[in-house]
């Protein structure tokens, strides 16, 4: 994008070091200069402002939160500004900017260094959020979110970053808004997104040992949600089973089972199970942190229990 | 006539500063009443008594540039090029204003003049500020970036990331402080320790100027100063502007005419009456024999005609329909 687009900028904490992002960004400050690639102080707010700022006078701006938890001092230009800009403007000028954070859970990290909080920027109006779950997806949904003329959030789960995936040279886009399904089933759906996908593509393979045909959906986008797909896999599975890696309470998996309840709830054979992190901080103790985070084999057993089949 | 070699003021940039200020008191002085009789809802905060800072700061900037206002922005708004139609449609909520009616009073913008936005989030655009001078940096096309923001926004961390962040890489942003010495209710003893705004750019090692704000020449020569530093990559400058608005913080009656509560003093307020800008300004012209008695008084009557017709065509405009609530979520 940045070779095509000479208006795409990078900024945030950062962007010079293998420590916070990874590799994602090495090597381009030597293609595209400290101009366009801005590594910058612990200010967050004022950051993220800047983010907004040039792409309202014409720039494509990339702003990265190594720690999402961090994005939190930049709720401001986030939700007040950007999120807002193009209505509360009659549709005057939009802002095409990106916030990436990166979910950056487990080691010991603590509640501070590990929260997962796309569930607060999707109740913003003005915001898409996405969330791959594989390395195509990481590319493809990357460069929707830049060629996006509204804000994007674009939440990355460091747990992924060990993901091998085929992901061609050349440029494409997973379009936003459209989910994915990553294993056809008739038993269950298990509706999931990010990090989340991966597990419960594990739990299926196990579940097939019960007899449970569980059918895999990769929301991609969270939101605007893929409601049609969504629908569609309950309607002809009967089951729903909504896994996410944030809190319970008012969370995406929230969102999800309302949709489900609301269209028709009697498509439903069972009740709508939510798979989640307790409403509970994030602890640092290992002891803690492993009963703490959503894994497969929690998930399947909600399914056994759900579907109610035998042992 | 431009650059800080040059300290004088042509006549054209003197009487253009006059009629700027005009234009912006009578356009506020005519929210009055209608505010009084609620046929303007959304809430107004007047700016009478600042107008030079935004006469000032503007005529010392080019169409291009960019500016980025806050809830007390109509001057601003006005004194970039910006339409009094579309302000004062703005202000009525209707669908012909410069927000279309989806902004109100405290969201206006007219990017085609580079007017980039004004919230009421306080301090909330001087990182958008901050970002534009960014771009304009990047770009390498000599734009310069103007942040408006009054004393209360001191208060927040965000300035003082963004004074760091302008000084680091000499961005090309002018800080414009409009002091007019009261955060909402509370004076400025009550929310600094030091009454010297200005102070807060030194230590970013930033130009950093106290100027009367209620001057109009004072202000275009420090803002020209600035911007022309700005231009030549010396950027950035900040810009202490003491000033008083003459109405209360919100809407035309709250904190002085007693229908809420007096809490500035009246001998304050009269001797900020007495440092009125236009009136200072008016002064220098007839002294200076820049223009006569009688071209002042048509300045009036054009602003006063410009005025009345803006309020015909906000109130021949319709409000925006019902049915359109969900457009402008997004650009799609």
């Amino acid at each position: 994008m940045m070779s095509l687009d000479e208006s795409v900028i990078l900024i945030g904490q950062g962007v010079k070091s293998p420590w916070y992002v990874g590799n994602t960004a090495q090597g381009l400050i030597e293609r595209f200069g400290e101009q366009r690639i801005i590594d910058t102080p612990v200010s967050e707010n004022s950051m993220t402002g800047a983010a907004v700022g040039a792409a309202l006078a014409g720039m494509r701006a990339v702003v990265v939160h190594p720690r999402m938890d961090f994005m939190l001092y930049a709720f401001d230009p986030i939700v007040n500004e950007a999120a807002n800009w193009f209505y509360m403007n009659g549709g005057r000028i939009s802002v095409p900017v990106v916030f990436w954070g990166v979910i950056n859970r487990g080691g010991e990290q603590a509640a501070q260094h590990s929260q997962a909080l796309h569930a607060m920027f999707a109740h913003v109006p003005g915001l898409k959020v996405v969330m791959p779950a594989t390395p195509y997806d990481a590319k493809g949904l990357l460069v929707s979110a830049i060629k996006d003329d509204n804000p994007v959030v674009f939440v990355d789960d460091r747990w992924l970053y060990d993901t091998e995936g085929d992901v061609p040279e050349e440029l494409y886009s997973v379009p936003i808004g459209k989910g994915a399904i990553r294993k056809e089933g008739k038993d269950v759906s298990l509706i999931a997104s990010s990090f989340m996908v991966g597990e419960s593509l594990k739990a299926a393979s196990e579940l097939e040992k019960y007899d449970i045909d569980a059918e895999v959906l990769d929301l991609r986008t969270v939101k605007p949600l893929d409601v049609d797909m969504i629908l569609k896999s309950v309607e002809k599975t009967g089951r729903a089973v909504v896994v996410d890696s944030g809190w319970k309470t008012c969370g995406l998996a929230a969102e999800v089972s309302a949709i489900i309840a609301e269209n028709d709830i009697r498509v439903l054979k069972s009740p709508i199970r939510r798979i989640t992190l307790p409403d509970i901080p994030a602890p640092a103790s290992r002891s803690l942190e492993s009963n703490y985070y959503v894994k497969h084999p929690g998930i399947v057993d909600a399914v056994v229990k759900l579907v109610g089949a035998q042992v | 006539m431009r650059g800080s070699e040059h300290p004088i003021i042509s006549k054209e940039t003197t009487t253009g500063l006059y009629r700027t200020m005009v234009r912006i008191r009578t356009c506020e002085e005519s929210f009055v009443d209608p505010i009084l009789a609620r046929e303007i809802r959304c809430p107004v905060h007047l700016c009478t008594g600042q107008e030079a800072v935004a006469a000032g700061v503007c005529s010392a900037l080019e169409t291009e540039d960019y500016i980025f206002g806050n809830h007390r922005s109509h001057g601003h708004y006005l004194a970039k090029g910006g339409g009094m139609r579309e302000l004062v449609a703005e202000v009525f909520c209707r669908e012909t204003g410069c927000s279309r009616g989806r902004g109100g009073s405290m969201h206006l913008i007219d990017p085609s003049v580079g007017m980039m936005g004004s919230v009421p989030i306080v301090a909330g655009t001087i990182a958008l500020a901050l970002g534009a001078a960014l771009a304009a940096q990047i770009r390498n096309d000599r734009r310069v970036a103007v942040s408006f923001f009054g004393d209360g926004a001191t208060g927040e961390g965000v300035l003082c990331e963004s004074l760091n962040f302008a000084a680091l890489r000499r961005l090309p942003i002018v800080f414009v402080c409009e002091n007019n010495l009261y955060s909402t209710h509370l004076p400025i003893a009550e929310i600094r320790v030091s009454p010297k705004i200005f102070e807060l750019g030194i230590p970013f090692g930033e130009m950093s100027l106290r100027i009367d704000g209620n001057d109009a020449l004072t202000v275009h020569r420090a803002a020209r100063k600035a911007v022309n530093l700005c231009r030549r990559g010396k950027g950035p400058f900040f810009l202490e502007c003491l000033t008083y608005r003459m109405h209360g913080h919100v809407g035309p009656d709250d904190n002085i005419q007693g229908t809420h509560t007096d809490i500035r003093p009246p001998k304050e307020i009269e001797k900020w009456r007495k440092k009125d800008p236009i009136k200072k300004l008016g002064r220098h012209i007839l002294n200076n024999k820049i223009a006569s008695r009688k071209e002042l008084a048509e300045i009036h009557e054009e602003a006063e005609k410009e005025v009345l017709e803006a309020h015909r065509f906000a109130r021949g405009s319709s409000f925006p329909r019902e049915e359109e609530l969900g457009l402008y979520v997004h650009n799609e």
